[in-house]
């Protein structure tokens, strides 16, 4: 189970309305690389893995959660004064169409979510190489996003959130090396 | 020495229809070249670490960027 702290995981300043932004960012969104997948993916596949990473699986799936909410709150803040002009000059006339302002989990080109983003193969290489490219993945797009923004405020946010992708990297490499190690020979790190 | 950045040159052909962008980079963080993280390595004080999202000045990048060879 879960506890909820009300409060995000780091503040999400936007310095102006700007719905343009918000339909590049919703790609971390409800994209194939974006924050809902990485959770769901995390969370799904600690049940068929070794005990040992178990753990790292539920943190790491975890905090995906808290940067969902992060994604959020900055794409209801860059759209939430937007009026229907400005939102369709931003390239978001289909999403008011169908959703008004409301978040929906699609991607920046409007493709809804869909699980096959997400992989469970059952072997604990392939799901940790998968985990590790995911968050490669994320990073650089990260990097895309904050190359397109000039809100100062919101590119401290991504740029937060690009560090935690490079961490998340470095614990599943650590976690393949767990995994990878001859189990008649003791290591200590 | 480790940079965070790396670089190379593409081809670019006369008949290309845009102007050549003479140079592409790409990110190298470094996750890649750390392996199994050390036990008692430096750490940021806990409220810069907060800030910059990560505890280990080993695995803090910045982006963008700003080291790059002379040339580039």
């Amino acid at each position: 189970m879960w506890y909820y702290e009300k409060k995000l995981q780091y503040p999400v300043k936007v310095s102006e309305c700007n719905p343009r932004l918000a339909k590049f960012l919703i790609e971390q969104y409800g994209g194939a690389d974006g924050e809902l997948s990485a959770a769901l993916r995390y969370l799904n596949q600690r049940y068929s893995i070794p005990d040992k990473v178990i753990g790292l699986l539920t943190d790491i799936g975890t905090e995906e959660f808290a940067h969902l909410e992060m994604i959020a709150a900055m794409v209801y803040k860059l759209t939430k004064d937007a009026t229907p002009e400005q939102m369709k000059e931003a390239g978001l006339g289909a999403h008011y169409a169908n959703h008004d302002h409301a978040l929906f989990y699609h991607d920046a080109a409007g493709n809804p979510w869909t699980a096959t983003y997400i992989q469970a193969k059952g072997d604990p290489i392939a799901d940790l190489y998968e985990d590790i490219a995911a968050e490669e993945k994320a990073r650089a797009t990260y990097q895309w996003i904050i190359n397109m923004s000039d809100d100062p405020c919101l590119n401290d946010s991504l740029k937060f959130l690009r560090e935690r992708e490079i961490v998340h990297s470095q614990r599943f490499r650590e976690a393949v090396e767990i995994l990878k190690q001859e189990q008649d020979k003791k290591k200590f790190y | 020495m480790y940079t965070p950045i790396k670089w190379y040159h593409p081809y670019a052909s006369t008949a290309d229809p845009c102007p050549p962008i003479e140079w592409k980079y790409y990110q190298t963080p470094p996750n890649l070249y750390l392996g199994f993280q050390p036990t008692g390595l430096p750490q940021f004080p806990l409220k810069e670490a907060l800030y910059k999202g990560t505890l280990w000045p080993v695995l803090f990048d910045p982006y963008p960027s700003h080291v790059r060879g002379e040339d580039h």
